[in-house]
């Protein structure tokens, strides 16, 4: 990475930081200690699969919530407080500032999710006492989030590269929803017909697919994981994420910011 | 330091309020509704979270069970719909199939008195979990609870061929095809979950079931021997003393808890204190109706 494109990531992670983005580590904390202890008294033999649910949920939810709302106010933020200018007058490219925002949202998002992992597996220790070789299969989940991050993170910045804060976040929040049907879509297209089956065809190639980054489920049964899907999933993320960073990359450089 | 004042004192009214409405609605919050009864639309709605969703409704399920129990009972009308919408978010959540089929095949007030809808959900389970030989044992107890023998032997023989399968289940297979709905049956059954369960409690009910099942026995054998006694001598045992005299017993014979079982004029067999032994069928005292919540004594 290029030291400029650095500068920028680490600003931009600083100021998420200064932003008190990380205290939703003590919301997350409260709620799987809260879980840990609670679901034991109020239900049956469950207890270490609410703390996987519940744990990979919040951790994916939290962040998600945090990659569109930080995400689309990345650009904007830049340009209502006219700081923009200040580094664009600077020997900064334009397709070096929107990297380095995607850089510096995602290892916001990376050091986020590492905390929360450590809380999961905490409260996982907690309820089962010991950890076992199919506990480290959350860790495959935990990467899958990860991944499910940066394409929404990829999202909310290309929004924000053309729109308002407030239409981006409901366009990438659309396209998380819909990417969680993503499967289902394609399922419509294969029997569908005619010009139907071309549109959505399309349109399921076209918004992301997050259903084959769930395997939350899967990981809190013990179940294994694919080393095709991950290699898959890993090579599907970065095609798609550096597409949508390309399309916000070519939109950011014809923009006027007169 | 006003506005404090008056954040506290509202916050403070407002949760004694809460509790004052809760007492003039009672029942309120347990009210029998489901929002979304659909279990696909659910699992849509969940946005692939359906595993969380799946210990949310299944923990719904265990309070609302829970709840209708300790309220004495009632038609559980929405027990069936939540362990269905459960297993179909996550079909393998199997303690929801285990405790689930059991909450619905319990005759009420204990339970739905649903074996029907028991049989289907772990028929359910089996599809989607055709590795777990738990679930086949428990199946074919639902089975053997139902008197349906053959396919209660059924269930246990298609368990045996499970992969790790536990060894006794072929012996129940063969049990149960020979001696359905005898004694015998039950005491194997519940020795099988006294040894496989982990869970404490699940353990000490199976310890009283197999309790209740030694006084059959031990009341089975003895009026067998008091039978002997008369047919021998050529009148009726007044005491257990009388059958040691001429060598039927070695003294008075002693239940499960420690008490002597007693011997009425008509030559019946039956326990001291059945408050003591819960789930005993035979050998209760003349006169004695058993509780339909019978309850675990903690003082023994």
């Amino acid at each position: 990475m290029n030291r400029r494109i650095f500068y920028i990531a680490a600003n931009t992670f600083r100021e998420a930081v200064r932003d008190r983005v990380l205290y939703n580590l003590i919301a997350f904390a409260l709620l799987l200690s809260g879980a840990a202890v609670l679901v034991g008294q109020i239900s049956i033999e469950i207890e270490r699969l609410v703390v996987i649910n519940l744990g990979l949920t919040a951790v994916s939810l939290f962040g998600v919530v945090i990659a569109i709302f930080i995400g689309i106010a990345l650009v904007s933020k830049e340009i209502d407080k006219r700081t923009l200018y200040t580094v664009l007058s600077r020997p900064v490219r334009r397709w070096e500032f929107i990297a380095g925002k995607f850089f510096g949202l995602s290892g916001t998002l990376v050091v986020n999710t590492f905390f929360m992992a450590l809380g999961v597996f905490g409260a996982l220790l907690y309820v089962a006492h010991s950890l076992h070789v199919p506990d480290l299969r959350v860790l495959v989940a935990l990467y899958f989030i990860v991944l499910q991050f940066v394409i929404i993170t990829a999202l909310a910045l290309f929004f924000s590269s053309f729109s308002s804060p407030l239409l981006s976040a409901v366009f990438t929040f659309s396209l998380f929803v819909i990417g969680t049907f993503a499967e289902d879509l394609r399922g419509f297209a294969a029997i569908a017909h005619g010009l139907t089956r071309w549109l959505a065809t399309a349109a399921a190639y076209l918004v992301p697919n997050f259903s084959a980054l769930n395997v939350i489920n899967q990981v809190a049964h013990g179940e294994a994981v694919g080393r095709q899907l991950v290699i898959y999933n890993t090579a599907y993320t970065l095609a798609y994420t550096v597409t949508v960073v390309a399309g916000a990359t070519l939109i950011f450089e014809r923009r006027s910011l007169k | 330091m006003v506005a404090g004042a008056v954040f506290l004192c509202c916050a403070i009214s407002s949760v004694l309020f809460l509790r004052e409405l809760d007492q003039v609605r009672k029942g309120a919050t347990l009210q029998e509704f489901l929002y979304i009864s659909s279990p696909k639309l659910l699992k849509h709605l969940s946005l692939g979270y359906e595993g969380l969703l799946a210990d949310v409704y299944w923990t719904r399920a265990v309070q609302y069970y829970g709840g209708m129990h300790h309220a004495g009972g009632g038609n559980y009308q929405l027990l069936w719909p939540l362990l269905n919408i459960t297993t179909q978010l996550d079909p393998h959540l199997i303690p929801a199939y285990q405790y689930g089929a059991t909450f619905l095949s319990a005759q009420p007030p204990a339970g739905a008195g649903l074996p029907e809808k028991a049989i289907q959900l772990m028929e359910y389970g089996i599809k989607h979990n055709p590795d777990d030989w738990h679930l086949y044992y428990d199946l074919g107890y639902i089975y053997n609870d139902v008197k349906d023998y053959p396919r209660a032997a059924d269930a246990f023989e298609r368990g045996s061929h499970v992969p790790n399968a536990h060894p006794f289940l072929k012996l129940l297979a063969a049990n149960m095809a020979q001696h359905g709905g005898e004694l015998q049956t039950a005491q194997m059954l519940w020795t099988s979950v006294y040894e496989t369960t982990n869970d404490k409690y699940i353990r000490e009910n199976a310890l009283w079931h197999l309790r209740a099942v030694k006084v059959g026995l031990d009341v089975t054998e003895i009026e067998k021997l008091v039978a002997i006694y008369r047919k021998q001598t050529g009148h009726r045992a007044q005491s257990f003393a009388d059958l040691a005299r001429i060598g039927l017993l070695q003294g008075v014979p002693l239940d499960p808890v420690g008490n002597e079982y007693q011997l009425d004029a008509d030559g019946n067999v039956f326990i001291l204190d059945p408050e003591h032994l819960p789930f005993v069928e035979k050998g209760l005292p003349p006169g004695y109706v058993p509780s339909s919540f019978p309850k675990i004594p903690h003082d023994r």
